[in-house]
């Protein structure tokens, strides 16, 4: 354990008796102030050993069909790491299992290095900070783009606190920004049902700023969008990396090739192979399995 | 990126009516607690200003029924959960309100006894337990919504727990309305039977009978109405509201944008099942009985009705549908009693085919044209 991250968790771990009273006094080690230096916050994403998701050995099989099969793959906090690979290899079952929507047969899923994935619901998964876009554009289509990103906006999210919820300055300052990284500031009040394509592409990753999440996955982003609008994107997720994990999945090479650092090639439910996009296209098998035998 | 933003409006949260909107209300709450009571009892029954009982009866049993179809509106119009359940509601609302009315008969029924008269008439000596308090008004008061909250809550949660969805959920509220009648038609669980109850006395120990009585539970029944049209527009403008729209458009993205669906989707639909309860429970004294023949899937089916002609998702819809449904079928039924099923059954045909969103939205359509067609000369 380095300086930093002892210095670090000493921070953390005064901030958090400050702000849980309850923590301070009656410690197990009789009022003296115990000596901790990583402290496990409950909900807090636990980045000290450098990754912010592991995939373990993780398999799901649909009727006997394997489509994840001995899956292993790890993020790094900031990265943002490209999938490819051709139809059927597992890339949408992968987010599935991710989030929460799909249970795996066995392997172990963790965001960080304490929070155990496989035990939550994808309510409560996406509130610990995992935001996802579908493959099809999936907004709500009869709302407003306004109410589509105040809805996905990250804050109390129980049945009572959204009855009397206001949006108050900085989240109202936060949605303008929003909407303006989107380019979506003119349409604030137009239904989302009547955007182009690629506006509500934009508008779903919108939704995903708002939640502010710790990991984006982001499933087919440029799919339908005219060239300029692609290369917006790519220099809005270059403009995230680093403050966000991206785990991008495309087909679009030349969208790879214009963000991708780590490639990651995945083949019949497992990781084929890894390394940048020039590395990756040059191996033989990914050049077998894409053009076939 | 900051420095080259331009501001960006957003829009204000809208008011719970518009100014217009409450011209509206107010004189339809005019019209329920002082025009009607006037028109009814004071303008004598040869002029023709006269309201009559008739009518009394007639608008005062629709605006019940509007209360259900502004209930359907809340889970079927905004949360896209057909219920084709809520006779149920409506139904043990009713019957918890007909318990007090059958105490309140006392030693005034036919057989003389304490016991309400289909119990002595099965040769029953005590009171079934569930009868316990059915001579409190106020526990009456609250078991008219605690009972239909109750059983929604129940079934709503083992429902919606299991993702249970779309035609399979109307068919399983179908199905339990139906097991609910089957029920209620035994003498053995204590509600009447066939029968059910009727021949009420007194409601608060004051005849039920009477032109001032009918009057009050008209006057109620509107301000009931109206005050659950209000609390549906909160409802609807707030955050909650849209979170219901929003489940009703793309479940799976409100659930990865950090909300379970769960208690959203049975909050507003035991709410609704209340509703249905309380609009039940003023039906009862209105009409002077309740038999199981008000779970009869027929009952369910039409709610839905009222809510489609008069145009789901708006509010205000559905109890124009109610009030145009039933106000037709009173005629008709009257007019040419043959005919009066061929036509509920165009008018749901038609609705379907021609007018998606009911008659709002016919009324929408048209002024937007015709503010098109203004625009253009």
């Amino acid at each position: 354990m380095t300086p930093e991250l002892l210095e670090e968790g000493a921070r953390r771990a005064e901030t958090y008796v400050a702000t849980h009273p309850a923590a301070s006094g009656n410690t197990e080690s009789g009022g003296r102030t115990a000596a901790f230096s990583r402290l496990a916050i409950p909900g807090a994403v636990d980045t000290t050993h450098g990754r912010i998701l592991y995939l373990e050995d993780v398999s799901v099989s649909f009727d006997g069909f394997k489509a994840i099969n001995k899956l292993s793959l790890d993020i790094a906090p900031g990265e943002l790491r490209c999938i490819i690979g051709p139809n059927g290899a597992g890339k949408t079952t992968m987010m599935d299992i991710i989030t929460g929507k799909t249970r795996p047969d066995e392997g172990r899923v963790f965001f960080g290095s304490t929070i155990d994935l496989l035990r939550y619901k994808e309510s409560e998964i996406a509130q610990m900070g995992i935001g996802r876009k579908f493959q099809k554009p999936t907004v709500f289509e009869q709302l407003s783009v306004f109410e589509n990103l105040e809805l996905a906006l990250k804050t109390n999210k129980a049945v009572g606190s959204s009855m009397v919820f206001k949006l108050d300055s900085a989240q109202s300052d936060r949605l303008a920004e929003v909407l303006h990284t989107i380019h979506l500031s003119d349409s604030v009040s137009r239904q989302a049902g009547f955007l182009s394509h690629g506006q509500k592409q934009w508008l779903e990753i919108g939704m995903l700023l708002m939640q502010d999440p710790k990991l984006l996955l982001l499933d087919e982003p440029v799919a339908g969008m005219t060239d300029e609008e692609t290369e917006r994107t790519a220099e809005l997720f270059l403009s995230l990396k680093g403050k966000h994990s991206l785990m991008v999945v495309e087909h679009d090479m030349s969208f790879i090739n214009t963000i991708s650092d780590i490639v990651t090639v995945l083949c019949d439910g497992s990781v084929l192979a890894q390394g940048t996009l020039a590395q990756v296209q040059a191996d033989e098998r990914v050049i077998e399995v894409y053009l076939g035998r | 990126m900051n420095a080259s933003m331009k501001p960006v409006s957003l829009p204000s949260p809208a008011p719970l009516l518009s100014r217009t909107g409450w011209v509206a209300f107010l004189v339809a709450l005019i019209v329920v607690c002082a025009v009607a009571p006037v028109l009814n009892l004071l303008v004598p029954s040869d002029s023709v200003f006269h309201l009559s009982d008739y009518g009394v009866g007639l608008v005062g049993r629709i605006m019940c029924y509007a209360i259900c179809a502004l209930a359907m509106d809340l889970i079927w119009g905004f949360t896209g959960i057909l219920s084709l359940g809520h006779g149920l509601f409506f139904a043990l609302g009713g019957y918890a309100m007909g318990m007090y009315l059958m105490r309140q008969i006392g030693l005034d029924g036919n057989y003389k006894s304490e016991l309400p008269d289909f119990m002595v008439f099965l040769d029953w000596k005590t009171l079934p337990w569930h009868w316990t308090f059915s001579d409190s008004f106020v526990a009456t008061l609250f078991l008219i919504i605690a009972v239909p909250g109750l059983v929604a809550f129940v079934f709503g949660y083992f429902a919606f727990r299991s993702r249970i969805k779309g035609v399979y959920f109307s068919i399983i509220t179908q199905a339990m309305t139906f097991a609910a009648m089957l029920l209620f038609f035994r003498n053995e669980t204590g509600f009447g039977g066939n029968n059910g109850f009727t021949d009420f006395k007194r409601i608060l120990n004051i005849p039920v009978a009477t032109p001032s009585m009918r009057m009050t539970l008209f006057v109620l029944t509107g301000v009931t109405l109206l005050a659950f049209f209000l609390m549906a527009r909160w409802l609807i403008n707030s955050k909650f509201g849209r979170v219901l729209q929003a489940v009703r458009d793309a479940e799976t993205r409100v659930m990865f944008s950090g909300y379970n669906p769960l208690g959203y989707k049975l909050t507003i639909w035991t709410i609704s099942a209340m509703m249905c309860g309380v609009a039940g429970a003023l039906y009862v004294p209105q009409v002077g009985i309740i038999n199981p023949s008000e779970m009869s899937p027929a009952n369910s089916i039409e709610i839905a009705i009222w809510a489609a002609v008069g145009g789901r998702a708006t509010l205000i819809g559905p109890i124009l549908g109610a009030f145009i449904v039933s106000g037709a079928k009173s005629w008709l039924t009257v007019a040419y009693p043959e005919f009066w099923l061929y036509f509920l059954g165009a008018l749901f045909i038609g609705v379907t085919l021609f007018l998606p969103d009911g008659v709002v939205g016919l009324v929408k359509r048209l002024s937007q044209s015709a503010q098109k067609s203004g625009d253009r000369s």
